[in-house]
């Protein structure tokens, strides 16, 4: 029912999300039920390098609902991203224990090796779950609040803003190279035996993931949507567009966007944590300046502001940097830049563009960037009334020719 | 030189503590006659004075024209009152009690000052219905907002004022595909949305026919009386067809207030203004 209200106007979403949970469980049914000789099982391997994708998804998500809405093209989202897995990599160093190449239960092998006595004060609590599970939405979120609390006090916008989360991030990456910060240097957090009790080589521990990554991309989505289809998300695209007029009809502008980006950071923070169980490994190297930028691009080719287009764009641009990476290591830089530009020129919105293009004609004609109109009336019997027909929006040509400038260039118009 | 002078101010016990006083109300007192009270006023910006010991006063239910040559401070005034500018010295009020200078742009509009800008600026990728519903006067909060759903009397309201503004067949549209008179009206339905007590009108008519200059004079004519009307206006004919009271701005101060008749037969604004 609620699920119902929150997609009524998203036909995007719908197929999005009854995709990702079709593929999910014929991937997990083909890995667990089919025997490995059969060319339609899909190896452990496989499964894990698309429960990585998925939370690439939904950090491109994350991503959207700032940059896409907000109008907040961050370039720092990385590091939301990162402090997330490293949290939930503390969780898991704490969980080796005593197996650890130098057998101290008490202390990581980094610590001993660098001659520690006792584990640093915000060590502690991390060999609890339900601790760094909070740590993982907590951490990220008061960065960001504390970041935005500046940044949109003093109403720093636009390309000034976008420098100042990279630097952000940046600034991070050398800390955390630090041997002295505490988080294992250049290194990193690595070498996880397991979670929760299971095993984390164990099969079944990563097609558990898997599923709670999927879990977590749809929960994320539709808490997402749930924000672009309320007022709320109409005051963020109010305040995308023109922020001191927001201002002028009574908003907070600066409270609504410390919000918002609050919540997309939290999400990045979550994408993060079950990235790294996955993957086996956190090192500051997460929180290089190419790797937000290249979530930037994800959503930029899948279509900024539709939501759906960013998991779309980070899918198949992560396909593709797989594919690349083992076929031709070295073009795939170069393929990327590619598809940016390319897709900056002939696809100004993004794949969803394309898609919404296409079904304009038949469809409500609902441009990707501006969503039919959803007065929130449910249960309400005026409503039906004002809902009258959309379709005077189909029948306006200047709405089906979409805008014809890319996401990017706006931004840098701006 | 007293012991007191060197002390902290909350030492002094003759006076009441800055934190016990109670904050200013929000309530707009009105028992002066006076809607907003603007003294000695004045701003510069690199040395150049925009404003120099402006003082003007708005009566409530007033409608009061606003004319002058450009670069008379007009719009730098209207940057004042809704807390975009913060001016070098003087006052501002809001009925007897509420001080603009100390107050945010948001806080000012809550308050009960609507503006509308020179240049239309609506949300262009929302539709009518959505730019008037953002609009609508309410609680404006962060949760509030995202859990807001609209009652049956709040889509009569926003029905009302489309019906007012005539674009009721054009509620789904595109903000961004309206002509460029139909944005003035749709800034001008936005503002009756946020239900003002006092409306300050930059160039509602610029870029309209004569017969949506007929419309808009008509509607401002009638919002006069309940509400405060201030328009700044360059088309003469316009501000002669709708003006009770007009006031002259000339290098950042008042040269002459009156009925059109006395402002227009004034040597002074022949000079700067009207005998160009």
């Amino acid at each position: 029912m609620f699920m119902k209200r929150l997609l009524a106007n998203d036909r995007g979403g719908r197929i999005l999300l009854s995709a990702l949970l079709l593929i999910s469980v014929a991937v997990v049914a083909s890995n667990r039920l089919l025997p490995e000789a059969s060319w339609l099982h899909v190896p452990t391997y496989t499964v894990t390098l698309l429960g990585k994708y998925l939370c690439y998804a939904l950090l491109a998500v994350s991503v959207d609902l700032a940059w896409g809405y907000l109008g907040i093209l961050s370039l720092g989202h990385g590091a939301f991203f990162a402090l997330g897995g490293y949290a939930m990599g503390m969780y898991l160093m704490r969980q080796i224990g005593d197996r650890g190449v130098y057998g101290n239960s008490e202390l990581p092998d980094f610590m001993v090796f660098l001659n520690w006595q006792e584990l640093p004060w915000f060590w502690h609590g991390f060999d609890q779950f339900w601790f760094a599970a909070l740590m993982v939405l907590l951490v990220p979120g008061v960065l960001a609040f504390a970041f935005g609390w500046l940044a949109f006090r003093s109403r720093v916008t636009g390309v000034y803003l976008s420098i100042i989360t990279q630097a952000l991030t940046y600034a991070l990456m050398l800390a955390f190279f630090r041997n002295e910060m505490g988080f294992g240097g250049n290194n990193g957090l690595t070498d996880f035996k397991d979670m929760l009790g299971f095993s984390l080589q164990a099969d079944s521990t990563r097609i558990g993931l898997f599923i709670a990554s999927a879990v977590a991309l749809a929960a994320g989505y539709l808490l997402c949507r749930s924000v672009t289809n309320s007022r709320l998300g109409r005051v963020s695209v109010a305040i995308r567009d023109s922020e001191d007029r927001v201002r002028f009809i009574g908003y907070r502008v600066e409270k609504i966007k410390l919000a918002v980006f609050t919540l997309s950071a939290v999400l990045a923070g979550l994408a993060g944590a079950l990235y790294v169980p996955q993957v086996g490994i956190i090192n500051p190297n997460e929180f290089a300046p190419l790797n937000s930028i290249e979530a930037v691009v994800w959503v930029a080719i899948g279509g900024r502001g539709t939501l759906f287009g960013a998991v779309v764009g980070a899918l198949l641009v992560n396909y593709g940097k797989s594919y690349f990476t083992a076929a031709m290591p070295e073009a795939w830089l170069f393929a990327l830049g590619a598809i940016f530009v390319l897709a900056t020129l002939f696809l100004p919105r993004g794949i969803a563009g394309l898609f919404s293009r296409r079904q304009a004609g038949d469809e409500s004609g609902s441009s990707a960037l501006s969503p039919p109109p959803a007065p929130s009336s449910d249960g309400d019997p005026q409503g039906a009334k004002h809902r009258s027909s959309p379709d005077s929006v189909t029948d306006s040509p200047a709405n089906t020719a979409t805008a014809p400038m890319s996401p990017l260039a706006q931004e840098a118009r701006s | 030189m007293n012991a007191q002078g060197y002390a902290p101010s909350w030492l002094n016990r003759d006076e009441v503590f800055e934190f016990l006083k109670p904050a200013a109300s929000t309530r707009l007192d009105l028992r002066h006659n006076c809607i907003l009270y603007i003294e000695d006023l004045n701003v510069s910006f690199d040395g150049f004075k925009a404003i120099s010991n402006l003082n003007l006063y708005i009566e409530p239910g007033e409608l009061r024209c606003i004319i002058g040559p450009n670069g008379a401070g007009k719009t730098t005034m209207m940057d004042i009152i809704t807390g975009k500018t913060r001016p070098d010295s003087g006052k501002a009020f809001f009925g007897q009690r509420i001080d603009l200078l100390k107050m945010n742009e948001a806080q000012i509009a809550e308050a009960g000052i609507g503006r509308k800008f020179q240049k239309p600026t609506v949300f262009e990728e929302l539709s009518v219905f959505e730019n008037l519903e953002l609009a609508m006067a309410g609680d404006k909060a962060v949760w509030s907002t995202y859990r807001a759903r609209l009652s049956g009397e709040q889509m009569d309201r926003i029905d009302e004022t489309l019906a007012l503004i005539g674009l009721e067949n054009d509620r789904w549209l595109r903000a961004g595909i309206l002509s460029h008179g139909q944005k003035q009206w749709l800034e001008i339905g936005m503002l009756l949305m946020q239900n003002p007590k006092l409306l300050l009108v930059d160039e509602p008519v610029a870029g309209m026919t004569h017969q949506e200059m007929d419309r808009t004079g008509e509607l401002l004519t009638s919002l006069a009386g309940e509400r405060s009307v201030v328009v700044v206006e360059h088309d003469m004919d316009f501000v002669r067809s709708i003006a009770r009271t007009v006031t002259v701005l000339h290098q950042g101060s008042v040269l002459a207030e009156g009925s059109m008749d006395q402002v227009q037969s004034d040597p002074r604004v022949i000079e700067v203004y009207l005998g160009e």
